[in-house]
């Protein structure tokens, strides 16, 4: 039968607060860019003009239909080898990461911008309102109103995806208990504990999702 | 009577893949007047109606209201979103599905145009809200969200919307085709209440009595083309084409309209 004993992390308890840290500042960064992303490929899959909407669904179905670790491998190694730009391992997973949940976001933004009645649009335009006026007074407001579900699921997921940066050596909770792993001859309580951290964090996320998802079902 | 007409739509046509709903229509409305459309459903009288408002742009032909002219066919620009929505601000729309903001308040539903379109200040947009409110009746359903209002008042409602845009001219879509058979005098006494007032109107509608009682001038169409034309009771009553009698005889004609009973 195996000794647990998870005293022995104790003395690695800065490594995994600087790892954490490191995990949760890059979601955010991640999630922040990603919506950009998200934004663009959204109202570039809706644009009046084929060529924008085409460019845009081939970045959206680029990132979506390829795994992210091998978007964060090729970011890193074969983007500076084909373009001729050096990236830190930051700034490619960064920059990977954001694509790939920005694919994402494009088609929840787009499901929400469309699922919204065409007579909400025809009605801001017979009261003479431009598309971007009825875009952004009469059909955003309630299309975010659906969309909120779907975009924090994706972003939980994306807190979660960030595990894989450690693959290139940027220095997060995975990374840094990889780390202490190998030093202290005890993977099995630290990965149990890497778990719980992210569950710990998680957790409580999902309750104020679902929360806010009845919330919004109340007031539709 | 071109001279003095308020709408004058030339020669207008419209398909829609190979159907083509709309093939070579002329109509004119004389500022005052009221118009009805009526027809089958496929008719192209919806389609017509989105015409003189470019909600549907026509394939050919031209469409005027008040001084604005629009050609369209071989070598005709299409106009751009800005001139489009300024010509869209001087006519009002009602629609079948009253496609109400289900996000906004009835009062801010009737301020969103003067506010939004007409840079009006907030202020000011509330009075003449709450005035367009009070006309169809409304008043006291201004706090409200549309999704407690019955549909008689929703539609009421929608009116008051296109109407605070102060238009030269409305469009009703079948304002009554969506709704229970009790609401439907509440909103025709609206509309009849419109036409007393001068206001131009077109009107896409089932109710034949109704036509017959507040049109001037009636027009019966089908795939596509008008059968029939000519002041409202006139042809209800004796209709010259085998078509339009067909279409007429499922109807009842004449009688009181139905009664705006329920006053809110």
């Amino acid at each position: 039968m195996y000794q647990w004993d998870f005293g022995i992390l104790w003395s690695y308890r800065w490594l995994f607060l600087n790892g954490l840290g490191v995990t949760v500042g890059f979601t955010v960064v991640i999630v922040v860019l990603g919506l950009v992303f998200g934004l663009f490929g959204a109202f570039g899959s809706l644009s009046r003009f084929k060529a924008v909407r085409l460019l845009a669904l081939t970045f959206i179905e680029a990132f979506r239909c390829t795994p992210i670790l091998v978007q964060l491998i090729w970011f890193y190694y074969a983007l500076p080898i084909l373009a001729g730009v050096e990236m830190t391992p930051i700034t490619a997973s960064a920059l990977a990461l954001s694509l790939y949940g920005g694919s994402f976001y494009s088609e929840i933004i787009r499901g929400g911008i469309i699922s919204i009645d065409k007579g909400q649009s025809e009605a801001g335009a017979a009261l003479g309102m431009t598309p971007g006026q009825s875009m952004r007074r009469i059909v955003l407001p309630q299309a975010i109103k659906r969309m909120i579900p779907a975009l924090m699921n994706q972003s939980i997921i994306q807190f979660k995806n960030t595990s894989l940066v450690s693959v290139l050596a940027v220095p997060d909770l995975v990374y840094q208990s990889q780390v202490a792993a190998h030093d202290s001859y005890r993977p099995l309580e630290t990965y149990t504990a890497v778990a719980v951290a992210y569950a710990a964090i998680l957790i409580p996320l999902t309750i104020i999702v679902r929360r806010g998802e009845k919330r919004l079902a109340v007031s539709e | 009577m071109s001279e003095t007409s308020k709408i004058e739509i030339r020669s207008l046509r419209k398909s829609f893949g190979s159907n083509e709903v709309l093939k070579n229509i002329n109509l004119d409305v004389p500022k005052g007047g009221v118009v009805a459309l009526i027809g089958p459903s496929g008719s192209g009288k919806s389609t017509l109606l989105r015409c003189i408002n470019l909600l549907v742009t026509p394939d050919g032909g031209s469409v005027r209201v008040g001084d604005t002219r629009f050609q369209f066919g071989e070598g005709a620009k299409l106009p751009d979103v800005k001139t489009l929505a300024r010509f869209r601000a001087t006519t009002g729309m009602v629609f079948q599905h009253f496609n109400l903001f289900p996000h906004m308040t009835t009062l801010q539903n009737v301020m969103e145009g003067p506010v939004t379109v007409r840079r009006m200040a907030k202020a000011d947009a509330e009075k003449l809200a709450r005035a367009q409110l009070a006309k169809v009746g409304l008043a006291e359903k201004a706090d409200q969200y549309p999704a407690t209002l019955s549909g008689g008042q929703k539609q009421r409602v929608a009116i008051a919307r296109a109407l605070a845009m102060e238009p030269d001219v409305m469009l009703f879509d079948e304002a009554t085709s969506a709704l229970d058979p009790e609401l439907v005098g509440e909103v025709l006494s609206v509309i009849q209440q419109l036409a007393s007032e001068g206001m131009t109107m077109v009107i896409v509608t089932h109710e034949i009595a109704f036509a017959r009682e507040v049109a001037d001038r009636l027009i019966f169409m089908r795939d596509g083309v008008v059968v029939e034309e000519g002041p409202a009771r006139q042809v209800i009553d004796n209709p010259k084409e085998s078509a339009t009698r067909a279409f007429l005889s499922h109807f009842h004609r004449t009688g009181a309209l139905p009664p705006a009973n329920a006053a809110s």
